[in-house]
């Protein structure tokens, strides 16, 4: 598509470049915290022209690496009962737990589909009418509508072998409460391009009535460079605000329509993030209203606690605390074929952005 | 698996107010043809406007005019810019 080349183009960028160096008359230590973000960084090569005084650190924002051990390890348990097919994002499919992953589960004989859209597992539903079929939901805000228009979709067709687990979870929540955390000391953040079109920009005004410079933008590496340039303006000026580089996507508002499908089905509850822990109402539960689409009630699991794969940190990886190249196990005993933390399975996993672009420091 | 992609909308199937019907557009991109959703979008779309596909939904509709805007919007950031930057500003000197 031509329009997205013009992003790409280097005329463009360089400019771009000598103008960050220009607005860093104070340093910024940001976190950014989409895992489209973290992959578009590295790959338009940013983090090496990036001035000493900048810091970028990746937070919480791929939803596949912040799914705790003891979520992954219900999901096995499910997809073990007989009578059951599991429909899952294919990036869920190594990802482990605290003994094994839901492809070890498809190699013992359980029912593992990989789907490209919540819809997609609704449609295996119908074509297998003697089976339960369960979508086992992972993301955030811009993942979750698609998922109550699901629901919406069964129970309009009365599909009645087809539930959900969810462990949908929002954003804001967690990021203040990582916010609040004195050691990491972030004074800016790159909001999440995809997650503010249904949210919407005014979502990070509390963030920056607390000091912090906001800016949303896109993936392509001018939407970047310009975010990190109002950035380092908003703090050389000392005048943080939420500022919308992405407009032909997010709007202050956000979108309201899917805002609204989300609140009919789910409702707010506490859940456990991995590496961060549980947080309050941070997680969305289905509704007892749609009581026949949660998997939960419909199945006999018990969510166990949580055991992290031994030697991981992807914790301290998930709160910016450290970079994967300090994990003892990074690219030896865990790498993206043979992956030990989620955050190397994901594509978009910091270890495995790491891994990937070869990043030293 | 947060990956979102504008795709062109080339036919619309449904109606934005008659929720008895499937709401589903025709999309492409590159080429690719594929059918998706449009229950949770915020703008209902024409046919010849973007839509930022996510997991098989369309979660937000422009129109090119509206891509188009921002880049003519880091263009003039660029031409504002001292003429030294344009010359010494370098890819990376790092
Ligand atoms: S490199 Fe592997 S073991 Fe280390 S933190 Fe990342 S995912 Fe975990």
């Amino acid at each position: 598509m031509k329009h997205i080349d013009e992003y790409r183009d280097g005329e463009l960028i360089r400019p771009l470049v000598a103008e960050l160096r220009q607005s860093l008359t104070r340093p910024v230590r940001l976190m950014e915290v989409c895992g489209t973000h973290t992959m578009a960084i590295f790959r338009s090569g940013i983090r090496s022209i990036l001035p000493e005084a900048m810091e970028i650190v990746s937070g919480p924002g791929c939803p596949v690496c912040v799914t705790s051990a003891s979520h992954m390890d219900a999901f096995i348990a499910m997809a073990e009962i007989p009578g059951v097919r599991v429909a899952i994002f294919g990036d869920l499919f190594r990802v482990p737990g605290s003994s094994g992953s839901l492809a070890n589960a498809a190699a013992r004989g359980a029912q593992v589909e990989v789907v490209y859209s919540p819809m997609d597992a609704l449609e295996l539903a119908t074509r297998h009418p003697a089976e339960l079929v369960v979508f086992l939901g992972v993301g955030f805000e811009t993942t979750t509508p698609g998922i109550a228009a699901t629901i919406l979709a069964a129970a309009k067709d009365a599909v009645d072998n087809f539930c959900v687990f969810s462990t949908q979870k929002v954003i804001p929540g967690p990021l203040e409460a990582l916010m609040q955390d004195p050691d990491l000391n972030i004074n800016a953040l790159l909001c999440p391009g995809h997650v503010s079109a249904i949210i919407g920009a005014g979502a990070y005004q509390p963030f920056a009535d607390r000091g912090l410079a906001c800016v949303v933008a896109g993936f392509e590496p001018a939407d970047l460079l310009n975010g990190l340039i109002m950035l380092a303006r908003q703090i050389a000026e000392g005048r943080p605000k939420v500022e919308n580089l992405y407009p032909r996507v997010v709007s202050w508002e956000g979108n309201g329509r899917a805002r609204a499908m989300v609140e009919e089905i789910f409702e707010p509850v506490d859940t456990e993030w991995r590496g961060l822990g549980f947080i309050e109402r941070s997680g969305l539960a289905i509704r007892d209203k749609y009581g026949r689409y949660d998997a939960l009630k419909r199945l006999d699991i018990t969510i166990p606690a949580s055991a992290e794969p031994k030697g991981c940190l992807c914790g301290e990886i998930l709160k910016g605390k450290t970079i994967p190249p300090h994990c003892p196990l990074f690219g030896s005993r865990c790498t993206p074929a043979n992956p030990v933390g989620p955050c190397m399975v994901s594509s978009e996993g910091t270890c495995a952005a790491y891994h990937k672009y070869g990043q030293e420091t | 698996m947060c990956l979102a992609v504008p795709m062109k909308v080339e036919q619309i199937e449904g109606d934005p107010d008659d929720f008895t019907r499937d709401q589903i557009a025709v999309v492409t991109m590159d080429g690719v043809r594929k059918k998706i959703r449009l229950d949770v979008v915020d703008r209902w779309p024409e046919v010849g406007d973007y839509v930022i596909v996510h997991a098989g939904f369309a979660i937000h509709s422009l129109v090119e005019e509206e891509a188009r805007r921002n880049i003519e919007l880091i263009r003039e950031m660029a031409s504002h810019m001292p003429e030294g930057i344009l010359l010494h500003g370098g890819g990376g000197d790092s």
